[in-house]
């Protein structure tokens, strides 16, 4: 049997996949608080951008999280059309090492213009001992593996605060992955 | 679950990132080839949704969003199967829907299409498989719509769908187009899809599921990435 081929998500997903972060009328699954900051003290917080080949920021594409580490499986949605700078958000715990690998969130990024969806990951800067030991990490590149790694006290400036941006195109494009 | 490893995407079928003739692609498409990863834990691991959080008509669009009358258009059945390519059914798996109305109009604020909107129809739905992989969704047919890409583009009809599956390597965004629709040979997104895989996108009529004097029936299975156990291995 073959597989169902791809489509693009297209520009109006929200009111179904992201029906309330778009203020839509119809209840959302999923969102992007994968665990609620004040009951988690060890809660981070991840934001960053999707950039294209010209370095705009693109208001139209939908970030999808998943992290399992053995202990805890959590998914999060979020689309970045609401943020007034076109940002995604993401309210999560840093997963746990799992074998002596770095820990990671595997993303899925869906947009208008693209076809079919990619797949990243994001390392954490403050992990630089396991990263630079791990396994997918040293698979990459040497200069592109800081497309990887979030940064510490990015954009948000908490102590809790990560920075990832994705640029799909251009000398800072992001590793994806074929998984 | 370690000696289980998935099939990767089938570029047989599967579009390119890069089709210029549908022009977003040309600054969204990444241009280095991708790094093959090692399937893990979480490659072969995935959300997994209970159905306790769907509401009673999200799987009817011809009645969850009714404000004062039923929607204008042709109701149809979609129905159809989720299996992997070992033709296992995938029970128990999410599946999300969104649409146009029967005039064209999607209800996203950033639709600019000058047709009219119903008041009664949102587009949006979701449904679980049950534990044969089934799924069924009550809906009004889609409208075609006029887009930027080139003059006089039009989509043809056409559903959107999103699917999780066995884990986020089964994961899937597709649409839905119907048999005959004479603008299938016009539309970018449509054609960017490798021969071999375009018949898989057209759903089938199928008067079986025609319930009488309510909605037509339309059939469309989707088959995601299997992997490397036979299929009567324990998974």
């Amino acid at each position: 049997m073959k597989q169902t081929p791809s489509q693009t998500v297209g520009p109006y997903f929200a009111y179904s996949l992201t029906p309330e972060q778009y203020l839509y009328n119809f209840k959302s699954l999923v969102g992007n608080i994968m665990v609620n900051p004040t009951e988690h003290p060890e809660a981070i917080t991840i934001v960053g951008k999707v950039f294209d080949g010209e370095n705009n920021v693109i208001p139209d594409a939908m970030i999808e999280i998943w992290q399992n580490d053995g202990e805890n499986q959590l998914f999060g949605r979020f689309g970045t059309g609401t943020d007034s700078q076109s940002r995604f958000i993401f309210h999560t715990i840093k997963p746990k090492s799992v074998n002596g690998q770095a820990p990671y969130l595997s993303v899925i990024i869906f947009m208008r213009g693209q076809l079919i969806h990619s797949y990243s990951r994001i390392y954490f800067s403050d992990e630089v001992a396991l990263n630079e030991k791990d396994e997918v990490l040293n698979s990459v590149e040497k200069e592109r593996r800081k497309t990887l790694i979030a940064q510490k006290n990015g954009a948000s400036g908490s102590s809790s605060g990560y920075e990832f941006n994705i640029y799909m195109q251009g000398e800072n494009e992001t590793v994806f992955f074929e998984i | 679950m370690s000696d289980i490893i998935y099939n990767l995407f089938d570029r047989e079928v599967h579009p390119p990132y890069l089709a210029p003739e549908y022009k977003s692609t040309i600054l969204r498409s990444p241009t280095k080839p991708l790094v093959l990863l090692k399937q893990s834990l979480s490659e072969l691991s995935g959300p997994v949704f209970g159905d306790f959080n769907l509401g009673e008509f999200d799987h009817d669009l011809t009645k969850n969003s009714i404000v004062n009358g039923q929607p204008l258009g042709e109701r149809i059945v979609v129905h159809g199967k989720v299996m992997n390519e070992n033709g296992r059914p995938i029970p128990n798996t999410l599946i999300e829907i969104w649409q146009a109305n029967s005039c064209g109009r999607y209800v996203h604020k950033v639709d600019q299409h000058d047709a009219p909107l119903d008041p009664n129809f949102l587009g949006a739905g979701r449904c679980m498989t049950d534990s044969e992989g089934n799924y069924k969704f009550y809906t009004i047919k889609p409208g075609a719509y006029p887009w930027g890409n080139h003059p006089n583009a039009w989509r043809p009809n056409h559903i959107h769908f999103s699917l999780f599956g066995a884990n986020i390597t089964n994961r899937l965004v597709t649409q839905m187009y119907f048999p005959g629709d004479p603008l299938l040979q016009y539309d970018p997104i449509y054609l960017a899809v490798p021969p071999k895989g375009r018949d898989l996108l057209i759903s089938q009529f199928d008067l079986s599921i025609t319930e009488p004097n309510f909605a037509l029936g339309y059939r469309f299975d989707f088959v995601l990435r299997g992997n490397n156990a036979t299929p009567f291995e324990k998974q």
